[in-house]
């Protein structure tokens, strides 16, 4: 028998697997983890103290760098708390808008995550295959607000603007051929909702292919089948939202329970894993990127037939129009007093919660009546998720850790904040 | 969540009776709890453990500091013969430098509170509760660990940059800060451009910290405006429409 050593092992912070800069001290027996300890906090920025020095609005921004793979999901948090205090309505084409483009976020992150987590448990072609489809949900992002990441679209009481008439075009280069280009530009040259329409008709088979790469693929079975196993109710005390909790089969869904915007209104239905390992919350995600595919088409259909304002017309919380500034006192006032020095929320505390791809992401908000928040404290699903890391991987060998933190679908962003 | 539903929770929260529950209230659709620092196990224990509450869930915790609630920069409730007020003083995180010398005592009430926000899955409602922590020089809360799991991490958050100790946690070390951080970030009398900053020194051939060097600053100032616009919207409408006309 070769004498078995007890070795306290560094992951990260500069580590491929660790998804950012998550710094790991893992105590191994042999290659067994017996306690993982995760050190974060390498990607502090201090979003929320930043929040308190700025108006309301100027910190929309600071909401996409959180999670920076949902982007816009973190704007509608932090947009709903506002909104709730002020006791702003939103316009419905708007409500439509914002969920059409959270579902098109959660696209955009559970793509990254199976690129993400297929690939550091050894599937390279996932992460691919994953790309190839970001790349047009992020033209989306990109035509709505100029922005193919942190896109700043959502305002208290809607979003910035209209749908967009045109898609940005593909143009000849030196790496794309005429005629490459103009069979890009094919889905192109509609408007938005064209395009995505055509997305939505392509993308189940883009599932379907995943799946016929991981769902029944033997090592992926052997990876994640029986690894990280959570029970539901050690779920609920751990904290866990979202697929993780769904995972482990609690049916809780925040779009299902405690509808905000137009989610009541919506046909969807929502996944539940059985065993709470990480090959249930592999498939509970893969059918949660279905069931958005339907939500979008949904809402398509919808903003299609409905025009309507997609911004509130009360001018102390949204700026007035362009044309009508130039033309009209009042309304020139109300857009220099708005940049200069923002809105005041009455004075007050607010909760607002949305079911974001990680999980539940809310915004808590303390006014004292000014026009900075007194205090915005950001509650991150991932932060509760990687502190039961080491719950989950304690009795694990080393190579599972790696496949543990793929199915917490950890961004550093939202963690340190 | 509803306010019916709310109202429903705090009209249940009332009948348990529970020691130590000062204030029990509804606002923005959200039932909210006070309780006092000594009863805050008990009551957290109970809030989970009565089949009528049951909040399986602790959602979140965030330590609040109250050093300048309700303060403002720049007074715009009232008039000197010379207009209002055209110099912004005040001392809030944003101006403050390093080595400034601020003012951390409070006028009256706790500095420092703790807010949770609990969830319960099985009657889909939430609660906020929220504790004052007795003591504003070395404020101690108890710890929820014990009772939610997942008050670890944010708990040492919590010390970590407000500095509010909680008592019977098993593992109380700083989180997001760096290793050997001085002082509680969040406080409201840290600066918000830091106190150090940090750079590699080819000479010492090591990483050295220094006195920050940002110059603080703040583009808007903080004003709080009194006049409740937004609570009436009818009647906000109906003012703008009046100056129009005139």
């Amino acid at each position: 028998m070769p004498e078995i050593r007890n070795y306290t092992l560094n992951f990260g912070p500069q580590h491929p697997a660790a998804h950012g800069v998550l710094r790991l001290v893992l105590e191994m027996d042999g290659e067994v983890v017996d306690r993982a300890d995760p050190h974060i906090g390498l990607l502090h920025r201090g979003t929320e103290k930043l929040a308190e020095s700025k108006p309301y609005n100027q910190s929309i921004g600071y909401m996409d760098r959180l999670d920076y793979v949902s982007m816009m999901c973190n704007e509608h948090g932090y947009v709903l708390a506002i909104e709730k205090l002020l006791g702003v309505e939103v316009p419905e084409r708007a409500q439509y808008i914002r969920v059409m483009f959270d579902e098109i976020t959660r696209l955009l992150n559970h793509l990254m995550w199976i690129g993400a987590h297929a690939l550091d448990v050894g599937a390279m072609s996932m992460f691919l295959y994953a790309f190839r489809e970001r790349e047009d949900l992020m033209d989306c992002y990109e035509a709505v607000s100029g922005a193919r990441l942190h896109a700043t679209y959502y305002r208290p009481g809607g979003v910035a603007r209209d749908l967009p008439g045109t898609m940005p075009q593909y143009e000849e280069s030196r790496w794309t051929s005429k005629a490459q280009a103009s069979k890009q530009n094919e889905a192109r040259s509609g408007s938005m909702l064209d395009f995505l329409d055509d997305f939505t008709t392509r993308f189940p088979t883009c599932v379907d292919e995943y799946e016929t790469l991981l769902t029944d693929n033997r090592i992926w079975k052997q990876r994640t089948v029986g690894i990280g196993v959570v029970s539901p109710e050690r779920a609920k005390q751990l904290g866990f939202t979202g697929a993780m909790l769904r995972g482990s089969g609690v049916e809780w869904d925040l779009r299902k329970k405690q509808p905000y915007e137009v989610y009541d209104r919506m046909k969807f239905s929502i996944p539940v894993g059985t065993n709470g390992d990480c090959y249930d919350r592999y498939l509970v995600r893969m059918e949660e990127m279905r069931q958005s595919n339907e939500i979008i088409r949904q809402c398509i259909s919808w903003l299609r037939s409905n025009e309507g304002p997609v911004l509130t017309e009360d001018h102390k919380v949204a700026p007035p129009r362009r044309a009508e500034m130039k033309g009209d006192m009042e309304s020139l006032i109300h857009h220099f007093k708005l940049f200069t020095e923002g809105f005041c929320l009455p004075e007050g505390e607010a909760y607002a919660a949305i079911e974001h791809p990680k999980g539940e992401f809310g915004a808590y908000l303390i006014s004292d009546g000014a026009n900075k928040p007194y205090r915005l404290k950001i509650r991150a699903p991932g932060f509760y998720h990687l502190a039961a890391l080491n719950e989950m991987v304690s009795g694990h060998m080393l190579s599972d850790v790696v496949a543990i933190i793929g199915t917490q679908d950890i961004v550093f962003g939202e963690v340190d904040r | 969540m509803s306010e019916s539903r709310s109202e429903q929770l705090a009209a249940t929260i009332t009948a348990m009776g529970l020691e130590g529950v000062t204030d029990i209230s509804v606002s923005a659709g959200q039932a909210m709890v006070k309780v006092e620092a000594p009863h805050l196990l008990a009551v957290a224990a109970e809030l989970r453990d009565r089949p009528e509450t049951s909040f399986e869930q602790l959602i979140d915790v965030c330590g609040i500091d109250y050093l300048q609630y309700g303060q403002d920069e720049w007074a715009t409730d009232s008039t000197a013969s010379s207009g209002f007020s055209r110099g912004v003083s005040g001392q809030s995180v944003g101006r403050l430098s390093f080595g400034d010398e601020v003012e951390n005592e409070i006028e009256q009430g706790s500095r420092f509170a703790v807010n949770y926000q609990l969830l319960s899955v099985q009657h889909n409602v939430r609660l906020m509760m929220k504790v004052y922590a007795p003591d504003n020089e070395f404020p101690v809360v108890a710890s929820l660990t014990s009772i939610w799991s997942s008050a670890d991490w944010p708990e040492r958050e919590a010390f970590d940059l407000m500095g509010i100790h909680f008592e019977g946690h098993p593992d109380l070390r700083r989180l997001l800060t760096d290793y050997g951080f001085v002082g509680h970030p969040f406080r409201k009398d840290f600066p918000l451009v830091g106190n150090v900053e940090m750079r590699y020194d080819p000479l010492k051939k090591r990483v050295i910290y220094e006195p920050v060097t940002i110059e603080p600053r703040v583009l808007v100032p903080r004003v709080i405006r009194q006049d409740n616009r937004y609570v009436s919207h009818d009647a906000a409408t109906v003012d703008a429409d009046g100056e129009t006309d005139a």
